[in-house]
């Protein structure tokens, strides 16, 4: 009852050399995601997995479809983009409260700075902090407004691996302290077995979807890298077509 | 960082040294009332002050000043940010800008005389004919120049209009309109001299015509200081803190 539905039958783009040509994006793509799911999109990059979140964040409101979150209306949507898109002219702590347009309990906004490791830096501007640590505001601005969904895309792109581990490590936490539903693109299908409960396969363009397979792995599996590795392996010899996606 | 400073305050010392002594010098080597000495004339400067007859005029030239540098910023950042938002808009009244752009000062100036009288109003708006689309030219590359992702975040978090203006635009404006506030203060100072010369009975502009014609040289010398050092002034007190406050987050 309380599903979201994202159900795109067709989304192109004007080809700007060739007027007369349409790059087709999405066709059939359709799936839904149950409350306070984990869901993880994993397809191969250019794919238009962004192009995707854009529409449900209602960026890109041109496309043949529809996209029904329940919740309140217009839902609130978190969106952790791909670079953090933090102000800089504002702290790292007004961020946070500049999206919380109805405010937000100071004592709430303490403990999401503690539990990301931020309460140092709460009064530092963006421009000062390293890009692990914006990554980590921008997560926190997006949970911050109690969303209907969490989009994010690839946040941990571009970190050094241990970096990566931690970011990650810390977002499971928050998760878990305030469960919310979650869509979470990634290439990186270690990342998204260690994530999700659901991970969803994505074609090439047009994108569709290819597979969807539920993770059963337990929240104690998923920090350690031996099932990880072992349910990665089961998975790519059950659906080989899965390889070339990645 | 600090030992430039006070470096380079030295050397604004010095120059400022150097070229009141080369003055007094040629002053002192042509002996003639063309061109008169330092101290000659910071006694008329002196003298002026305090008959009260320049502070009078220079208020008078600076509310003017005042009054339609506000008017052109507020009209040129709405104008400006309008039409860089809005592709068919700005398609529309490009051509409007580059017509007014070309319009010589003078012409204004006597244009608004004559449809509005020798009044306070024809001056003023003479001079926010003459600034406005500078402002807008300015304002209009700095929102093009917006970064589209703080919008895209704004947008998809649901930002008010109020607030993405204030949060998220403004502040990637400030550069441009403090560049606009800069070569504006400059421009319309220029201007309003003339437009005082031409059809006003009080102000800078106004007196200096009349030092013209007793050929008073020196008193054309001292406005001319009290005028410079009011702009420094204004660029001191105003302009650089706003700088330093609205810059403070950089690296």
């Amino acid at each position: 009852m309380n599903d979201f539905l994202i159900q795109i039958h067709n989304k192109t783009y004007p080809d700007k050399q060739h007027p007369e040509r349409a790059h087709q994006a999405i066709y059939n793509l359709e799936f839904n995601v149950a409350q306070h799911e984990f869901v993880c999109l994993v397809g191969p990059s250019g794919c238009g997995k962004t192009t995707l979140l854009n529409i449900i964040a209602g960026l890109d409101t041109q496309f043949d479809g529809q996209i029904v979150l329940p919740g309140t209306k217009p839902a609130k949507i978190g969106y952790v983009f791909q670079n953090p898109r933090l102000l800089p002219w504002h702290t790292v702590r007004e961020n946070i409260e500049l999206a919380c347009h109805e405010g937000i309990d100071a004592r709430i906004l303490d403990d999401l700075l503690e539990t990301m490791q931020l309460t140092r830096v709460q009064q530092s501007y963006p421009e000062h902090l390293s890009l692990g640590m914006s990554r980590r505001v921008a997560i926190i601005r997006a949970f911050a407004i109690n969303p209907d969904i969490l989009l994010m895309d690839e946040p941990f792109v571009s970190l050094d691996a241990p970096t990566a581990r931690q970011v990650r490590q810390l977002l499971m936490q928050l998760w878990r302290q305030r469960p919310h539903t979650v869509l979470f693109v990634t290439h990186d299908l270690r990342e998204a077995i260690a994530l999700a409960d659901r991970i969803i396969f994505l074609s090439n363009p047009p994108m569709h979807v290819v597979r969807d397979i539920p993770i059963p792995l337990s929240a104690k599996q998923r920090l350690q890298e031996s099932p990880i590795e072992q349910f990665r392996q089961t998975l790519l010899s059950q659906y080989p077509d899965i390889a070339r996606l990645l | 960082m600090k030992s430039f400073f006070t470096r380079a305050r030295m050397l604004s010392l010095i120059s400022t040294g150097v070229f009141f002594l080369s003055w007094q010098g040629l002053a002192m080597w042509l002996n003639s009332p063309v061109l008169p000495d330092v101290i000659h004339v910071a006694q008329v400067l002196w003298q002026a002050i305090i008959s009260g007859e320049l502070p009078h005029h220079l208020g008078i030239t600076l509310m003017r000043l005042g009054l339609s540098f506000s008017i052109a910023m507020l009209l040129g950042c709405a104008f400006g940010i309008a039409l860089g938002r809005n592709q068919a808009l700005n398609a529309f009244f490009d051509q409007w800008l580059v017509i007014f752009l070309n319009i010589p000062a003078l012409v204004t100036i006597i244009l608004c005389y004559v449809w509005f009288g020798l009044v306070e109003t024809a001056a003023i708006t003479a001079v926010v004919i003459n600034k406005l689309p500078n402002v807008i030219v300015t304002i209009r590359e700095g929102t093009r120049a917006l970064d589209k992702d703080l919008l895209e975040m704004a947008q998809s978090f649901r930002f008010s209009k109020l607030k993405t203006l204030r949060h998220v635009i403004w502040p990637q404006l400030h550069p441009y309109v403090m560049a606009a506030t800069r070569s504006g203060i400059a421009l319309i100072w220029k201007i309003i001299l003339v437009v005082e010369l031409l059809g006003r009975s009080d102000g800078m502009g106004y007196q200096l015509h009349i030092f013209f014609q007793l050929f008073d040289v020196a008193s054309i010398l001292a406005y001319t200081i009290a005028f410079v050092a009011v702009i420094q002034l204004i660029e001191l007190l105003l302009l650089k803190p706003l700088d330093r406050k609205a810059l403070r987050w950089r690296r």
